[in-house]
């Protein structure tokens, strides 16, 4: 018989409700998938406010559940288990999902799975494509984060390779943006203007690259200050700005230490499979560098489309499915929200 | 029957679950993390007469999301209840430092949609005051952090005359006062200071008994302060 997972999801700034079909066949199938974003009300702040995101999450919890099931065409009644975001993310943001996840769980009657907000972002490419081959790796890209992981099942082992040492590749979009004059996020108004720029107009660092560093972590604080240096000099010298070309060379320089180190990774452990998701992988030289290289590498690229690869709720909920589907105990209803639950924590 | 029985469905249903409870009695479930308390309980309501079955509550200012729906189960056992039986959710809306709110805010709101029922909001500070035995006009005061305090007035009947405010604590031109902020400040508030400390069952159901008579307010905070963000100024210069 078939389960439906309720996924409820809250680390940052968007208040997500998604609701799946898990099948006996163990695969996982998306019937809702309901977000109400608080972005608007960051975005003359320049970056996400936690106390304003956990607000707006109160807010909108039960209104994007109502959504969802109405969308679903689904009663309450129906929902076999409750998966939500455990951690990483902002805690007060963190808490309001716990908090309404455990509460269903209780009216309910069904378990509860805490989960991890990380690897929901590679759960939710099943959602798209169906069963993840073991292993696989994944490069997950967005404003909060920027890791290279091993995952050798979905549902329970997950290892990191790298992350960033500093910036997340998204926050260095935010910054690049505001130096150029772009609105908030920047990941959209930069790959825009990209389009009409020449990225090789001008060469920027590529972060963690020389022969001593880490391998497969990242920086992109030095990339981001680069770039403001080399907008004042032009400012200082009296120059029009070429936004174009600036923002062209800015992503260029992110999408080639991403994929480059995303296809070594691949490569040095004989891995076929790349999966690349959140909010950064929608970014169209990121994932058009990485189908270039994945293909010449002979390695699979899975890219989930762009609605599935920002935060939402339907990530959650297949990564539970995943969760309930390899037999892992449920969750107490006593756990706390974690905002730096390490990624090889699938479930608390 | 009362007029407000007719807002609960469940009111209508058989008798068999609530054995020597009256027909006409409504189950209520009470919620408030407005203060370093984090409290659940059940209580009955029959007319005006609240009675209190089980009430669960632990001081830890920082547990509120770990406890509260712990705090709901176990009080519902052993008030030998399930949440089935529940017929309206009262959840004190503070005011309260935010994040702990929240985490009670939350899970009243999806307690209410689970369930199917109502979620009435109630003033924590007027919960408070329902319990309180002045015998003159009185203030309810909880710690606000960052040395204010959050404070209402009450006449000696306990019906709010001013507030809910938040400021730093000095004298409110009452000498008696309820509330963890009024043990905290009793001497910058210049008053004797009497029960309750925190919010309890009883006074929660006993300060939203009011709205049965009518469709429940939004479940929406009193947060009083305003978040704490400023927007950038000028784009700071990497050289100087
Ligand atoms: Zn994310």
């Amino acid at each position: 018989m078939s389960r439906i997972i309720m996924g409820i999801e809250s680390s940052c700034d968007e208040t997500g409700v998604g609701l799946v079909r898990l099948h006996d066949d163990g695969t996982v199938e998306l019937l809702a998938d309901e977000v109400a974003s608080s972005v608007d009300q960051h975005a003359r702040f320049g970056g996400v406010v936690p106390e304003v995101a956990s607000r707006a999450h109160l807010e909108a919890m039960v209104p994007t559940a109502n959504r969802a099931f109405e969308k679903a065409d689904l009663k309450l009644s129906d929902v076999d288990a409750i998966a939500v975001t455990a951690g990483p993310g902002l805690a007060g943001a963190l808490l309001v999902g716990v908090s309404a996840a455990k509460a269903y769980s209780a009216a309910l009657g069904v378990p509860l799975y805490g989960v991890n907000h990380l690897a929901g972002h590679i759960a939710v490419d099943t959602l798209q494509h169906g069963p993840l081959p073991k292993p696989c790796l994944a490069l997950l890209v967005s404003g909060g984060h920027t890791q290279l992981l091993r995952v050798d099942d979905i549902a329970t082992s997950i290892t990191e390779l790298g992350s960033t040492v500093d910036d997340a590749a998204g926050e260095a979009y935010d910054k690049v943006a505001r130096v150029l004059g772009l609105p908030y996020p920047g990941g959209p108004p930069i790959d825009k203007a990209a389009k009409e720029g020449n990225p090789e107009a001008i060469a920027f660092p590529r972060g963690m690259t020389g022969p001593r560093d880490a391998k497969f972590d990242f920086s992109f604080s030095g990339l981001k200050t680069a770039v403001a240096r080399w907008v004042e000099g032009a400012e200082r010298r009296g120059e029009e700005i070429p936004v174009n070309d600036v923002a062209a060379s800015f992503q260029e320089a992110v999408a080639d230490v991403l994929t480059a180190k995303a296809v070594r990774a691949a490569k040095e452990s004989g891995i076929g499979t790349l999966v690349i998701s959140g909010g950064v992988a929608a970014n169209s030289r990121l994932s058009g560098l990485a189908r270039e290289r994945c293909e010449a590498a002979g390695i699979e690229l899975r890219v989930p489309r762009p609605r599935l690869c920002t935060d939402n709720g339907a990530m959650i909920a297949a990564l539970g499915a995943h969760v309930v589907a390899a037999g892992v105990g449920q969750s107490s209803l006593d756990i706390s929200a974690n905002p730096a639950l390490p990624v090889n924590i699938v479930s608390v | 029957m009362a007029k407000w029985l007719n807002h609960f469905a469940a009111a209508q249903r058989p008798l068999s679950s609530t054995e020597g409870i009256p027909w006409y009695t409504v189950l209520v479930l009470a919620i408030d993390t407005s203060t370093p308390a984090v409290t659940a309980g059940l209580a009955t309501l029959a007319g005006a007469d609240v009675s209190v079955l089980a009430e669960r509550v632990t001081i830890n200012p920082r547990a509120h999301g770990e406890l509260i729906t712990p705090h709901v189960l176990d009080a519902a056992r052993e008030a030998g209840v399930t949440l089935r039986q529940v017929d309206a959710i009262v959840c004190g809306v503070g005011p309260g430092p935010f994040t702990g709110l929240r985490a009670g805010m939350a899970t009243a709101a999806a307690l209410a949609h689970g369930l199917g029922v109502n979620a009435y909001p109630v003033c924590s500070l007027d919960a408070i005051a329902a319990t309180a035995q002045a015998g003159e006009p009185f203030l309810a005061v909880t710690d606000a952090r960052r040395r204010e305090v959050y404070w209402a007035a009450y006449d000696a009947d306990g019906n709010r005359t001013d507030g809910p405010h938040v400021q730093a604590p000095e004298p409110l031109g009452l000498s008696v006062a309820a509330g963890d902020g009024a043990l905290l400040y009793a001497e910058k508030l210049a008053v004797r200071t009497i029960d309750p400390r925190y919010p309890t069952v009883a006074g929660l159901v006993a300060a939203a008994r009011p709205a049965f008579d009518a469709e429940p307010a939004p479940l929406t905070p009193l947060y009083l302060r305003r978040p704490d963000a400023t927007e950038p100024g000028a784009r700071k210069r990497v050289m100087a």
